[in-house]
């Protein structure tokens, strides 16, 4: 066992960890902290998504005791337009990939913020990102939804993006 | 997953002599290969040493115009780094065609270059495979080997390398540093990783204790007109059936220097030497893509589910060269 | 106070109620800010002070017996408490026989009786359990359990069983047969004709929630936590084969992290999770991993499929033949009725529908969003488009000229018909008039583009549902039922039905769900929830008002005394004349002054039934009920799907750039929510179209890619806008007009993407999915 301080949603928890335990289980299981969801425990859906000081990752395949220290964000902590946004383009269903999927939007929206490309970015070198449909698609593909709210998720989005300043959509 | 005893590393001394000290002992990058393998009980290390915190997070520039890159630098820093986005835009493309944004914020470069195969059997401890337990057989060659070789594969295996970055790097004459309690020394990218043979669980010229601490590029003037081409089954998210890395330079119509290497077709990134002596000094013709294509692919072999790929892989080198030729005559 | 329920089953034919402010509404989902803030816990997630963890092992022989099972190492394991097998396992009774009269009977997934047999009868079924103080301890355990097989001959490759298939038994999907005329006959003499074979392959609902159950033994008195489309299944099914009373057993599942028909039945992991209960004495989760999910519940069947079509110069249908066989397994499972739109879509004079299956030792299949139509849409609406190009007429024209009067193979009557108009309408919004027939002839740049389209069809099923509403003096109304909120934004339609049928505003009313101790309600399946609750929560609500007027009439001093039902409308919180305009003096009351009044704090009515007799009756009728209803009419959602692929000219990667659809499914009664069930159906048809496919080694029947990075679901960068819109016109034959939205719209897409990757590229892919070898 190993004794490691999670700090998530700005609180310190002190927790004794078998080093095997995945981030995501830690959170579920030991924090009692459930909104981030386990859909595949591969790093194939996205469903655990959280925000460690910021950048978004699978906890499923992070393993707790990796994250001792660092800032880690889940859905519980999360109070941010976007979430508004998802219930009025209807960006969810049965809501089981939402966590994650809001989670990982925060995160792409930081990373556009600061310029990084994408798969589908026309001109590599353009510091500056424009969040259009299909960027913030392919940005977005890691996060699966099987009820199919695609489009609304990418409406959320897109929404809160286009108001914040600087960014263009 | 079976209990280990897990090693924090600060930095390279300390890893590489917990790697050394303990037989049976893997290295932690991002994690997302190894988390993943040993839930599903094929890599089963006794200890885990975790370098995620070592602070070999630099890119830098060398002084001939070509790049180091540390170890541990993470896939999606890597993509966004101004330099490789410029000046090396097959890399950039590379990676950020591999996996998703949140394990792209995971993987480290080690990490990535030593990921292991996706094949079924490989995962699924009740079948037969060479590769993790040899001797056993292989179930892929007369099962599902839609992901499988076309080229250097053999009787006891049929795996690919699932790497994107890798097959950039395989393109841009990469060297690999690694460290170990022996000391640094250096291996070329494209002589990492191994073909099959008969030891197809022997998949690196790595030892289990060695690390790898950095990737050099060296300056190249086809290296800004280059492309990475990744043909899959899904817009996003979905291994390559088949990629090209392509960097080339075109020089009043002729070819003046060209590096291919192809992916999702070989245990290895597969550097595409006879189409490179092709095209070497040819037009930078349709017909000649063509030529070098087919010269490239000559020796290829498939078996019922990967066949297409010799057909496919053919395209999509034609296609990534049409495509450069297009863009070098436009910059 | 509580009244004593009265047994009532909602009525076939209730009357048509019109909208009122708010059904029909985009209102925004009531659970959505639980969904965004993580607050919606799924059944995985309840906290028990000491829960264990429990950890399936799977066979990996296709058929055989157990010989030895070495759970040493596994039991030695730290934090291990139990390792279940045949060996130590309780007694769990088997799986009742089949009965129309009680549905209930149809939960289980399989036969199998797990852990009380020795026999192995795929590959992949349960063999042991482990439950262990934490979870890597018990998934660590469960890796060391060593099992040994007498490995016994197995039938595990479908393609080769082909020619051992047997007629198709009726089943829970309803694989019916038809016949009109001489279809083959008719098919030799056509001037022009198809005939063709299609495949689909195996998939699976793959919702992102894995399946998970929790459970708590109490004495004889259990609590599940169930990701389950069917509670009151799972609670009667647990009763019987835990051989304990139901009235014991509470079974909750608020909310489930979709379904799609993967948690209609009762598997192995639920039953099993009660079992390691009821030995560790601890409350167990047993959250399958998805592997698991893979190995031990059922997904869609196989397919091998002929469809034949004969047709006149003029394109109207003299042939219609459509085949099929599927796989099932030989402990359970049900025939893909792949033929069923193709007994009332398209006026053909003769008619030839047959359904075969095939047994193989394999995980029985089980119904997957749109049973039979959404692979049998597959094959059918490839072969009409494979006729309106040989006929050289345009497939939205072929399909408009063969719209039936009446359903083909019975005469029965339609109660909606408007496939001509969903096409005409289609065709405007997506511009197919520009579309030039010529296979290659559209491109953009190196892409060549194609435009396709298909008809979407299915049949909502109905089923008793018993709610109970109350609606309390400060003006708040409660809806209770048991039903189920897999993502289809349930709660939230009930909510707006209840709003307008008591003229409450809409957040004056609470809907309480997913939990037995509710009023039961039906699965969550065949698109019949809405409807279904629909027609009771109408009811119940006219029967409070009825008593709140009752109470009024009594009173001298009230504006509604003397007056009858007929003349009054629900408005305002309240009754009030339908024959002045709102909020005119005296016009009415509202039900807080009502009650204040007769000194009341609430009104409640129950619909439905509170005992098992009444139960089995009120099921009996309403099954003849609606078993006549149906022999009356063909009463089904339909659509028409329009869209546009891009093929890449050098790869054969296909994606799909542009989609409208347009639906005619009676009454929408949230237009947001409704369209995003239509979209995912479309999402998902996509997934089935370009990518899905289980892929079971016909050699071992073992399932090779039992995870999601192997199965390709569609991710965001698949799916495009998806235009949808509907008629929004009620059904007369159906509660509140309301037809049902949830499979209507994957049926057909596959054939649509097909169709336009057909006219991008010349090719005419038969097989699914369509993946990019097929078209090099
Ligand atoms: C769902 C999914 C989809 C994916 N899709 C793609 C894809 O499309 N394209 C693609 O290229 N990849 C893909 N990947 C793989 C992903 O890129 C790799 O898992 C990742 O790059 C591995 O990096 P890591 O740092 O997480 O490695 P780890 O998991 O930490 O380690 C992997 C291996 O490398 C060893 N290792 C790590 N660092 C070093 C070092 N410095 N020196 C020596 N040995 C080291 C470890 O011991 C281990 O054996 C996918 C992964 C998943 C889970
Ligand atoms: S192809 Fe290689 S990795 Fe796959 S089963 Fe055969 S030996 Fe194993
Ligand atoms: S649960 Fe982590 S990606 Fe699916
Ligand atoms: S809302 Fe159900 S999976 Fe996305």
């Amino acid at each position: 066992m190993i004794e490691v301080e999670l700090r998530v949603n700005g609180t310190a928890h002190r927790v004794e960890l078998d080093p095997r335990v995945s981030l995501l289980d830690a959170l579920r299981e030991q924090l009692g902290l459930t909104g981030t969801k386990k859909g595949c425990n591969q790093g194939a859906c996205g469903a655990c998504t959280v925000l460690v000081d910021g950048d978004r990752i699978a906890a499923c395949l992070a393993l707790a005791v990796q994250y001792g220290g660092r800032e880690i964000t889940t859905i519980e902590g999360v109070a941010h337009p976007l979430q508004r946004a998802f219930v009025r383009t209807d960006g969810l269903q049965c809501g089981y990939c939402t966590p994650g999927q809001i989670c990982s939007a925060l995160g792409m929206l930081a990373e556009a913020d600061a310029g990084m490309p994408s798969a589908v970015t026309e001109h590599l070198a353009e510091p500056r990102v424009t969040l259009s449909s299909a960027e913030v698609r392919e940005r977005m593909s890691g996060n699966l939804c099987r009820c199919g709210a695609y489009n609304g998720i990418t409406d959320a989005i897109r929404e809160v993006a286009g108001a914040r300043p600087g960014v263009s959509s | 997953m079976r209990p280990f005893e897990y090693v924090s590393a600060p930095d390279v001394a300390t890893a590489v002599r917990a790697i050394s000290d303990a037989p049976g002992a893997k290295l932690l990058g991002g994690g997302t290969n190894l988390v993943d393998l040993m839930r599903q009980d094929v890599e089963r290390p006794t200890t885990v040493v975790d370098i995620s915190g070592v602070p070999l997070t630099g890119v830098d520039e060398l002084p001939d115009g070509g790049l180091r890159i540390g170890a541990l630098v993470r896939n999606s820093r890597l993509a966004a780094h101004p330099v490789v986005r410029a000046r090396f835009p097959v890399l950039a493309q590379a990676l950020l065609s591999g996996a998703s944004g949140q394990l792209r914020n995971m993987a480290t470069v080690g990490g990535n270059l030593l990921q292991r195969t996706r094949c079924l059997y490989f995962v699924d401890a009740s079948a037969a495979c060479n590769k993790r337990e040899p001797g056993s057989g292989c179930d892929a060659v007369g099962g599902f080997h839609r992901g499988g070789a076309v080229l250097g594969a053999s009787e006891h295996c049929i795996a690919t390398h699932p790497s994107d970055m890798a097959v950039a790097l395989a393109a841009l004459d990469a060297v690999v540093e690694v460290e170990s309690v022996r000391g640094t020394r250096r291996v070329p990218l494209v002589e990492l990783h191994r073909l099959p043979g008969d030891t197809p669980h022997r998949e690196t010229e790595l030892e289990p204790d060695e690390l790898i601490t950095a990737v050099e590029v060296p300056a190249s003037t086809a290296a800004a007109t280059s492309r990475y081409r990744k043909v899959r089954d899904r817009a996003s998210f979905a291994f390559a059936l088949v990629s090209v890395a392509a960097a080339i330079d075109v020089q009043d119509g002729a070819v003046a220097a060209v590096r291919i290497a192809l992916g999702g077709v070989a245990a290895k990134p597969w550097r595409a030497y006879e189409a490179e002596r092709v095209l070497t000094g040819a037009r930078a013709t349709e017909a000649v893509f063509r030529e070098a294509a087919e010269a490239e692919l000559a020796g290829a072999v498939g078996l019922p589910g990967n066949e297409f790929k010799i057909e496919l892989a053919r395209r999509t080198i034609v296609a990534t060269l049409r495509q450069l030729r297009v863009e070098g005559g436009a910059a | 106070m509580t009244q004593a329920p009265e047994r009532v089953s909602p009525p076939v034919e209730p009357p048509v109620v019109d909208s009122g402010p708010v059904v029909g509404r985009p209102v925004d989902r009531v659970d959505g800010t639980a969904k965004t803030s993580g607050q919606a816990r799924y059944s995985a997630e309840f906290p028990y002070p000491d829960i264990t963890h429990a950890a399936l092992v799977h066979a990996d022989v296709a058929r055989g017996r157990i010989t030895t099972i070495d759970s040493a190492d596994a039991e030695a394991v730290d934090g291990v408490l139990a390792v279940i097998t045949h060996r130590n396992a309780p007694k769990m009774a088997e799986a009742p026989k089949v009965s129309l009269l009680d549905l209930s009977t149809m939960a289980a997934g399989t036969r199998v009786n797990y852990l009380n047999t020795d026999e192995v009868h795929w590959n992949g079924q349960p063999v042991a359990v482990v439950v262990a103080e934490t979870l890597d301890a018990a998934h660590a355990a469960a890796r060391l359990v060593r099992v040994q097989y007498e490995a016994l001959p197995a039938v595990t490759d479908f393609a080769a069983a082909q020619g051992d298939t047997k007629p198709a038994k009726g089943g829970m999907m309803g694989a019916g047969e038809a016949k009109k005329g001489d279809a083959e006959a008719a098919l030799a003499t056509a001037p022009v004709s198809v005939d063709a074979t299609y495949t689909t392959p195996p998939q699976n609902h793959n919702a992102i929630e894995p399946h998970a159950t929790t459970a708590f033994w109490d004495g004889d008195e259990l609590t599940v936590h169930d990701a389950t489309q069917s509670i009151d299944w799972v609670r009667k099914h647990l009763a019987i084969r835990f051989k304990v009373p139901a009235a014991g057993i509470r079974v909750v599942a608020t909310y489930v992290g979709g379904g799609f028909g993967g948690k209609g039945s009762v598997w192995a992991g639920t039953l099993l999770a009660v079992l390691a209960a009821r030995v560790t004495k601890r409350p167990v989760r047993m959250a399958l991993t998805r592997e698991a999910v893979f190995r031990t519940v059922g997904g869609r069947a196989p397919t091998v499929q002929r469809v034949a079509l004969g047709a006149g110069h003029d394109g109207l249908l003299t042939a219609l033949v459509h085949t099929g066989v599927s796989a099932v397994g030989r402990t359970g499972g049900n025939a893909e009725p792949v033929g069923s739109q193709s007994q009332h879509l398209y006026a053909a004079r003769s008619v030839l529908i047959q359904h075969r299956t095939t047994e193989l030792d394999m995980l029985p299949n089980t119904f997957m969003r749109a049973p039979g139509e959404a692979v049998g849409s597959f094959a059918l609406e490839s072969a009409v488009d494979e006729l309106a190009v040989e006929l050289a007429i345009d497939p939205v024209e072929l399909r408009t000229r063969n719209e039936p009067e009446r359903s083909p193979t019975d005469g029965k009557r339609f109660s909606r018909q408007n496939l001509a108009r969903v096409y005409a309408d289609g065709a405007e919004r997506f511009g197919w008039a520009a579309r030039d027939p010529k296979p290659r002839s559209m491109r953009d740049g190196r892409r060549l583009l194609g435009w396709g389209v298909a008809t979407a069809f299915h049949m909502p099923i109905q089923l008793p549902a018993d709610v109970s509403v109350r609606l309390s003096a400060d003006g708040t109304v409660l809806v209770r039922s048991s039903f189920h909120e897999i993502g289809v934004g349930a709660a939230t339609a009930q909510a707006q039905i209840t709003a307008d049928a008591l003229g409450v505003p809409l957040d004056a009313v609470t809907v309480e769900h997913g939990d037995s101790d509710q009023p039961p309600a039906p699965m969550a399946g065949g698109s019949g929830q809405t409807a279904s609750l629909a027609a009771a929560v109408l009811q119940a609500c006219d029967r409070i008002k009825r008593e709140a007027l009752a109470l009024a009439g009594k009173a001298p001093g009230s504006p509604l005394h003397g007056l009858r039902p007929a003349d009054l409308r629900a408005t305002g919180g309240g009754l009030f004349r339908a024959d002045v305009p709102a909020g005119a003096e005296h016009a009415g009351e509202t039900y807080a002054d009502i009650l204040a009044r007769a000194g009341r704090d609430h009104l409640e009515a129950r619909t439905g039934s509170d005992n098992r007799f009444r139960s089995a009756v009120g099921q009996a009728r309403f099954m003849a009920g609606f078993l006549n209803d149906r022999r009356k009419w063909v009463r089904a959602a339909i659509g028409a799907h329009f869209c546009e692929v891009a093929v890449d000219e050098d790869t054969g990667e296909v994606r799909v750039t542009r989609w409208v659809g347009v639906f005619d499914v009676g009454r929408v009664v949230n237009a947001k929510t409704a369209a995003s069930q239509l979209r995912g159906g479309v999402v998902m048809g996509i997934g089935a179209a370009l990518g899905e496919e289980t892929l079971l080694d016909p050699r071992t029947g073992r399932i090779m890619n039992p995870g999601l990075g192997e199965y390709h679901l569609p991710v965001h960068a698949d799916v495009p806008r998806i235009d949808v819109s509907y008629l929004d016109e009620p059904d007369p034959t159906a509660p509140l007009g309301i037809l049902g939205i949830g499979e209507v719209s994957i049926v057909g897409v596959a054939a649509a993407v097909a169709n336009a990757v057909h006219h991008a590229t010349g090719v005419r892919v038969r097989d699914l999915p369509v993946t990019l070898d097929r078209l090099l």
